[in-house]
């Protein structure tokens, strides 16, 4: 098989890994933000605890642990893709959880109130007033979240997923070199598709400041 | 019979009292205005009147019916909450204008999905929708911003905001519209278009409770002040008594100190 071949398998599985976590990492991240802003305090302490878990150490390490964690239960893990896809959404739900929150919280409370006033449900209040406000706040740091994970899917290699990096090294080791040189290319594709897609969206929620 | 009919309302936040039994009633048509020195409870009042707030004693009638009585055991349902606070329009000092909608549409979200309670809805959805925008459209002409339908909040001065959130208010057909130190976050020069905007809503017998630092508007808009302190009317009357020819020893510190042009 070609270099550039495999390298396209390899960064196909990147592809695969990136959306799936998008996918899922954005509702969980919700459910976690509605945990950590709960009312209720023991919930509200357990969330904060987990995301600080899940915020405080590495990636890497969480890869290892979704792959090797649930043999000690009992149940080996029978899917490496499926440890990967595991710790990727779980970390990035925490990290997108934490931006959602704060963008919660940075609107003033004086918007929910005329709402109110105005005979709104705390719903309508929600989706007709808040959400599209809080949307437009979140996406710069969303947009650096997001190319981030781009980048991060490489690191699925260190539990054996063959993703681009770890087709590209496999080159090397035989002597070839330029494999891991055109992987950054793809890389570098990719992002760029992406932040031009996302200064796109912000330019489009610009037409109003505040 | 008094359109509104607030009795004995109390209010602490933590061991601080703020309201102390405060207690009026108004007709329909009437304006009044009430003052009172910074942190008397005025804010404080009005929030408990349209249910931003809970206060911890006291009730509220409208037209005589009881809408709010601290006394009740079972909380009242969000519902029953809503349809009262609806009795009441509320402007803001600081506006609070949806930032993402349009001067139109700041105006006709909230009709417009109130109307989605009604039960010709799915049967007339463009006419009601097309009455309501009708109806937003000659409110906004009222308040002088005809040319600024399509604009959005951040592109206007602050008085025109304001007017703005006096349309929105007004768009609800309250029985009473409240304003909060509607002209206090404005420009000296900018108040005027306000005030004038109030004035025109007082000669078309709009029942409204003012709060207010600017005592020379308080004077030629109303029929009644209350000055408030320490969380209790200390003095009400016509503004003719209560600000010319004050009889309580606070009211009178009070106009010494404020500016009364
Ligand atoms: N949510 C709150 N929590 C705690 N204390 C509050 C709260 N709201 C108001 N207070 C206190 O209640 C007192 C009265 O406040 P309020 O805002 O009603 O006064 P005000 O008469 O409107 O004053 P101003 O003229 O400055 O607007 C103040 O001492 C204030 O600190
Ligand atoms: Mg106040």
């Amino acid at each position: 098989m070609n270099a550039w071949q495999s390298l396209l398998n390899g960064f196909g599985v990147n592809c695969m890994l990136f959306a799936v976590t998008l996918v899922l990492a954005v509702p969980l991240g919700l459910i976690i933000t509605l945990g950590t802003m709960a009312k209720f305090k023991p919930l509200k302490w357990v969330m904060k605890t987990f995301v600080w878990i899940i915020r405080g150490t590495p990636l890497m390490l969480q890869l290892f642990v979704a792959l090797y964690a649930p043999g000690l239960f009992g149940h080996p893990m029978s899917s490496r893709m499926t440890a990967a896809l595991i710790a990727l959404v779980i970390n990035y739900a925490a990290y997108f959880s934490e931006i959602f929150r704060g963008g919660i919280e940075s609107i003033p409370v004086g918007q929910y109130e005329a709402g109110q006033v105005l005979g709104l449900t705390k719903v309508q209040v929600f989706f007709k007033i808040v959400l599209f406000q809080v949307i437009k706040r979140i996406t710069p740091a969303m947009g650096n979240e997001i190319i981030t994970l781009v980048k991060d899917t490489a690191l699925a290699r260190v539990i054996g997923i063959t993703e681009i990096l770890m087709s590209a090294s496999r080159f090397a080791a035989s002597g070839v070199i330029w494999p891991l040189f055109a992987s950054g290319l793809y890389f570098l594709a990719f992002t760029a598709l992406l932040s031009a897609l996302l200064s796109y969206a912000e330019k489009r929620l610009n037409y109003y400041q505040g | 019979m008094s359109i509104l009919d607030v009795k004995n309302m109390h209010k602490s936040f933590g061991n601080t009292e703020v309201l102390n039994g405060v207690g009026f009633s108004m007709e329909q048509g009437e304006v009044i205005s009430i003052l009172g020195s910074s942190g008397s409870g005025k804010t404080t009042l009005l929030r408990c009147i349209n249910f931003l707030e809970r206060a911890d004693e006291g009730q509220i009638y409208v037209e005589g019916n009881l809408v709010f009585d601290a006394a009740e055991t079972k909380n009242r349902s969000a519902a029953q909450i809503r349809k009262a606070q609806l009795n009441f329009g509320m402007v803001f000092q600081q506006f609070n204008l949806f930032p993402q909608y349009s001067v139109l549409e700041n105006i006709t979200l909230a009709p417009k999905l109130l109307a989605k309670e009604r039960g010709d809805f799915k049967s007339n959805k463009k006419e009601i929708f097309s009455e309501i925008e009708k109806n937003a459209l000659e409110l906004i002409d009222r308040v002088g911003l005809a040319e600024k339908v399509n604009n959005y909040p951040c592109e206007l001065s602050g008085g025109q905001q304001q007017r703005v959130s006096i349309a929105r208010a007004l768009a609800l057909n309250p029985k009473i519209l409240l304003f909060d130190e509607p002209t206090s976050a404005l420009d000296p020069e900018l108040t005027g278009e306000i005030l004038k905007v109030i004035r025109a809503l007082a000669d078309q017998n709009m029942t409204m409770i003012i709060v207010t630092h600017e005592i020379g508007f308080a004077k030629n808009v109303s029929d009644r002040i209350i000055f408030m302190d320490r969380g209790v009317v200390a003095e009400e009357g016509s503004p003719e008594d209560v600000i010319d020819h004050p009889k309580n020893e606070r009211t009178k510190e009070f106009l010494s100190l404020v500016d009364r042009k």
